[in-house]
């Protein structure tokens, strides 16, 4: 019951934002919102971790006759992802306190209803279930994107459109087809689908279906063709949910409804995907270092991060999910405050080109300083949340292969060298903005700005000094 | 057999209505009528293995069957007061015709023989072929309506054929005695017989349009008057592929080796170029028409997949369908109504000027890609667990890269709507018929939340 009202609450508050009017009642409806949604999931977690130790389970039969159930629950990995995805949507609505955008109700109501959608699929445990989520996620998305988007965004987000569409079509037909396949009487359940006897083809072309749908919103490289344009003509809040959890929908789907059910295939065929994240890896830092959008660099440096989620977890070493899920948040968390970050300074300057940014930590001290903080988590420095599951994943890949281990360890050398030499083109040397040398100083941080990064900062901390208490919900 | 009865006699009504110049009252009675014979359907069915020396067979398939046809033209006459509304004259003709066009489709549906079969595929042709032609000033529609009637009426001739072949072979017109021969005659039928079915096929493909017997489709759709292209996208589809169903699962079961492969490629072959020739369209219209040529595709899995199972999976599929279409033909015929075509830059900006009109069709084009939770999700879904159930995998595989390429073409309209800027112009559209659009709609979200509401029944 917990798990239906935390997807029901920020449903409920779309539909009130659809229809309220006035700029300002939006915003706190839709923060309020929220927050509250966010506030229901601590309840759950506090409840999952002293009271229940169990799964918070919802169940009802939905088609009926057809082994179709609404079914929701957690379990330790879905509840921090729940939390993750809590937790970042009222920073992203924040993110947008001073920004005016066209129709408010619908791109907050959006935001919302798309906060249901994450929700839904991180708790389904019916497969029919999490693929409407996960199309529901697709259509919200792509709506903020093509509506409020940059240059160029008709064509841009109708090729991120059908790459994933696409994807998703390949997952319903793997889910159609184990449905067909587990125990009679068949059931979307997962718990059922991994008991599915499949012979060894079979299990081939599921994964092989699975992997494609799955690689394509992660994004893993060669798939990934849509993501930078994509991130770079979003909305700076469309780009956060993309980056910050849209991602995560790729790994997640991988750990719960790929891996446990055709773990032959999966044994069989995991090097060529671990082969192709760390390609991905190495391609994308080499192109992240050559790049001046500043959009464009991170979301490059995403790619980066999600191959090097993608091919510890394709270890298959238990450990390596521990890793897996703790760096989902931690990327989510860094990922969110560096597009929040650049939004920011987008909107001071005006631009995101690097050629025409420079020594903006003169000018706005506390803005430099807290893009400092979450440069360092996401370059995965000690003692912040990177480092943590940055470091499991490459224990892992070196256990399982040095080869990868040392290419994939590329990563954090390319990702320091390429985020400290942004932050030394933007923030430090002279401003070379024309017209901005003269005069007129670019605003610090505002204190609602500062509220907004403030929780970031902390859980950079928290999980980078006191991992134990998250590693420990996804081994419980 | 009421059905039919009732629905002739409105005909006659509408007839005479019209002689006696009651213009306002067509359409409300027509309305009454359809509804009144709904209800009579649904709680008067007589169910009978076989009426009239088993010409007619009324068992609940039938009975649902012609339920989703009656409901489909009920709406399209919803939106029938708002387009003819420039026309001074009574048009009883053209409603009268319609209604005997769905005479023939509820014969096509009830039909327990091949002779019924025919006459109810010419009763529905006929009236298409007038149907086609009813914009008489019209040059497009001069030109559909040849076409139409000149390929249909050559196709009727492969019908025909194929009626004799078979009946020289198996020596009676009834179905359940076709299919007594061929059990009785398994892997050993005649090839007068085999050839009689192979005709029988080809002429059915031609009527709904199956790849590579379709290239007759988009032109008659575009030229056809908007409202009658709805008719024939929705009822008339719905009658053509209800008839295939029944009658390869019904008179011809026991040849399926000798139907299956070929009903399995036209079907791919439909679905593949139905939906790639659409990616190239430059109207909606002729978009739509693709549209439903891959759907009849798609539903031909049903045909393949269902054996002798109760048809639900294609019940649900061709309501869905319906009703996803008549929403889309309803908004191109506001758009129609001031731009003067239905080109997809015509429908730039409705996001802003007509945002319920435009949410009305980003629902009823999303429910024709297939996507959850909107009706058209489910429908494929029960579909393709059927197919897949029945060893189709690879057609279903074919059928889900087509659902992703006809993605390509259903948001195009929608990326119009939403994205682009119009030239700030409204479309015309009264309270009333934002109404019906929003009924229908609902219906689409609805059957998509609570597909159980007809799948039970």
């Amino acid at each position: 019951m917990i798990t239906l009202v935390l997807i029901g609450l920020p449903l409920l508050f779309a539909l009130v934002v659809f229809i309220l009017r006035g700029e300002k009642t939006i915003r706190l409806t839709a923060l309020l919102g929220s927050l509250i949604t966010f506030g229901w999931a601590v309840v759950a977690w506090v409840n999952y971790a002293h009271f229940c130790k169990c799964s918070v389970l919802f169940k009802t039969a939905w088609l009926a006759g057809s082994g179709v159930s609404l079914q929701f629950g957690m379990d330790g990995i879905s509840l921090l992802l729940v939390m993750l995805t809590t937790f970042l949507v009222p920073v992203i609505i924040g993110s947008a306190w001073k920004h005016l955008y066209l129709k408010p109700a619908a791109f907050f109501g959006l935001i919302l209803l798309l906060e249901t959608a994450f929700l839904g699929v991180f708790t389904a445990f019916d497969g029919l279930v999490f693929y409407i989520f996960w199309e529901l996620a697709l259509i919200c998305s792509w709506f903020i994107c093509a509506v409020w988007g940059g240059k160029d965004r008709i064509r841009i987000t109708f090729k991120f459109f059908i790459f994933t569409f696409t994807g998703s079509l390949l997952i319903l037909a793997a889910l159609l087809f184990l449905y067909f396949r587990s125990p009679a009487p068949h059931s979307f359940d997962y718990r059922w689908l991994y008991d599915a006897q499949l012979t060894t083809w079979e299990q081939r072309w599921i994964f092989a279906a699975m992997v494609i749908g799955f690689a394509v919103k992660i994004p893993v490289f060669p798939l990934h063709t849509w993501q930078p344009e994509t991130y770079t003509t979003a909305p700076a809040q469309g780009t956060m949910l993309l980056a910050g959890i849209m991602g995560k929908m790729g790994i997640y789907g991988t750990i719960r409804w790929l891996i446990p059910v055709v773990p032959e295939a999966v044994a069989e065929l995991s090097q060529p995907v671990i082969i192709l994240a760390i390609t991905g890896i190495l391609y994308a830092s080499l192109i992240a270092l050559r790049q001046d959008d500043l959009k464009r660099l991170v979301a490059y440096s995403s790619i980066a991060h999600m191959g090097l989620i993608t091919a510890g977890l394709f270890t298959l070493r238990p450990e390596a999910t521990d890793g897996a899920v703790i760096q989902m948040v931690s990327h989510g968390i860094n990922v969110v405050g560096l597009f929040c970050l650049l939004g920011f300074i987008e909107a001071r300057t005006g631009t995101r080109s690097m050629a025409d940014l420079g020594g903006l930590a003169n000018q706005a001290p506390w803005l430099a300083a807290f893009f400092m903080v979450i440069l360092l988590g996401f370059i995965s420095l000690p003692m912040t949340n990177g480092f943590v599951g940055e470091f499991i994943l490459l224990l892992n890949l070196f256990e399982t292969n040095i080869l990868f281990a040392a290419v994939a360890g590329l990563t954090i050398i390319f990702s320091a060298v390429y985020m400290l030499w942004m932050y030394q083109r933007v923030m430090l040397g002279d401003p070379v903005l024309p017209g901005r040398s003269a005069g007129s100083p670019i605003r610090d941080l505002s204190p609602a700005e500062v509220l907004v990064l403030i929780p970031l900062v902390i859980m950079i901390f928290w999980i980078g000094i006191a991992p134990g208490m998250f590693l420990k919900l996804i081994t419980l | 057999m009421i059905t039919i009865i009732a629905l002739a006699l409105l005909g006659l009504l509408t007839l005479f209505l019209g002689l006696m110049r009651r213009k306002a009252w067509l359409l409300p009675v027509i309305l009454a009528v359809l509804a009144g014979t709904m209800i009579l359907t649904w709680c008067a069915w007589d169910f009978h293995p076989g009426i009239a020396a088993r010409m007619l067979i009324q068992d609940q398939q039938t009975r649902d069957f012609s339920l989703v046809m009656l409901f489909s033209v009920f709406l399209i006459f919803l939106f029938a007061g708002h387009y003819y509304r420039p026309v001074v004259r009574p048009l009883e003709d053209v409603y009268a015709v319609m209604l005997f066009a769905l005479v023939g489709g509820v014969m096509m549906v009830l039909s327990g023989n091949l002779i019924v079969l025919f006459l109810g595929i010419e009763t529905l042709s006929i009236a298409l072929y007038i149907l086609a032609g009813s914009h008489k000033e019209v040059l497009t529609s001069n030109e559909a309506t040849l076409k139409y009637f000149l390929i249909g009426s050559f196709i009727s001739v492969f019908l025909l054929f194929g009626i004799a072949l078979i009946y020289g072979s198996t020596g009676s017109f009834d179905l359940g005695e076709i299919a007594r021969y061929t059990g009785s005659h398994a892997g050993i039928w005649p090839p007068v017989f085999r050839a009689g079915l192979y005709l029988l096929i080809v002429g059915l493909a031609f009527k709904i349009a199956l790849v590579p017997f379709h290239f007759w489709a988009p032109d008659v759709y575009e030229g056809t008057p908007t409202l009658l292209t709805a008719f024939m996208a929705s009822m008339v589809k719905t009658a053509g592929i209800v008839t295939l169903f029944r009658l390869f699962t019904m008179g011809f079961r026991e040849a399926h080796t000798l139907w299956e492969p070929t009903l399995g490629i036209l079907a791919a072959l439909t679905i593949l170029l139905g939906n790639l020739t659409g990616l190239y369209q430059l109207t909606v219209k002729r978009m739509l028409a693709y549209s439903s040529i891959a759907h009849s595709g798609t539903m031909i899995l049903a045909v393949l997949a269902l054996g002798g199972q109760p048809a639900t999976v294609l019940l649900f599929y061709t309501l869905t369908y319906s009703i996803a279409t008549i929403t889309a033909f309803a908004v191109i015929i506001l758009v129609r109504e001031v731009r003067g075509n239905d080109r997809i830059d015509s429908f730039n900006g409705l996001g802003k000027t007509n945002p319920v009109e435009a949410f009305c069709m980003a629902a009823a084009l999303f429910s024709l890609t297939g996507i959850p939770p909107l009706a058209g999700f489910f429908a494929k879904f029960f579909l393709f667990s059927a197919a897949i159930h029945a060893g189709y995998l690879w057609l279903v595989l074919i059928a889900i890269a087509g659902s992703a390429v006809s993605a390509g073409y259903y948001f195009k309209p929608v990326i119009a709507m939403y994205l682009k800027e119009g030239d700030g112009m409204e479309l015309k559209s009264t309270n009333s018929y934002r109404v019906f659009l929003v009924f229908v709609t609902a219906l689409t979200f609805l059957l998509g939340i609570l597909p159980f509401l007809v799948t039970i029944s």
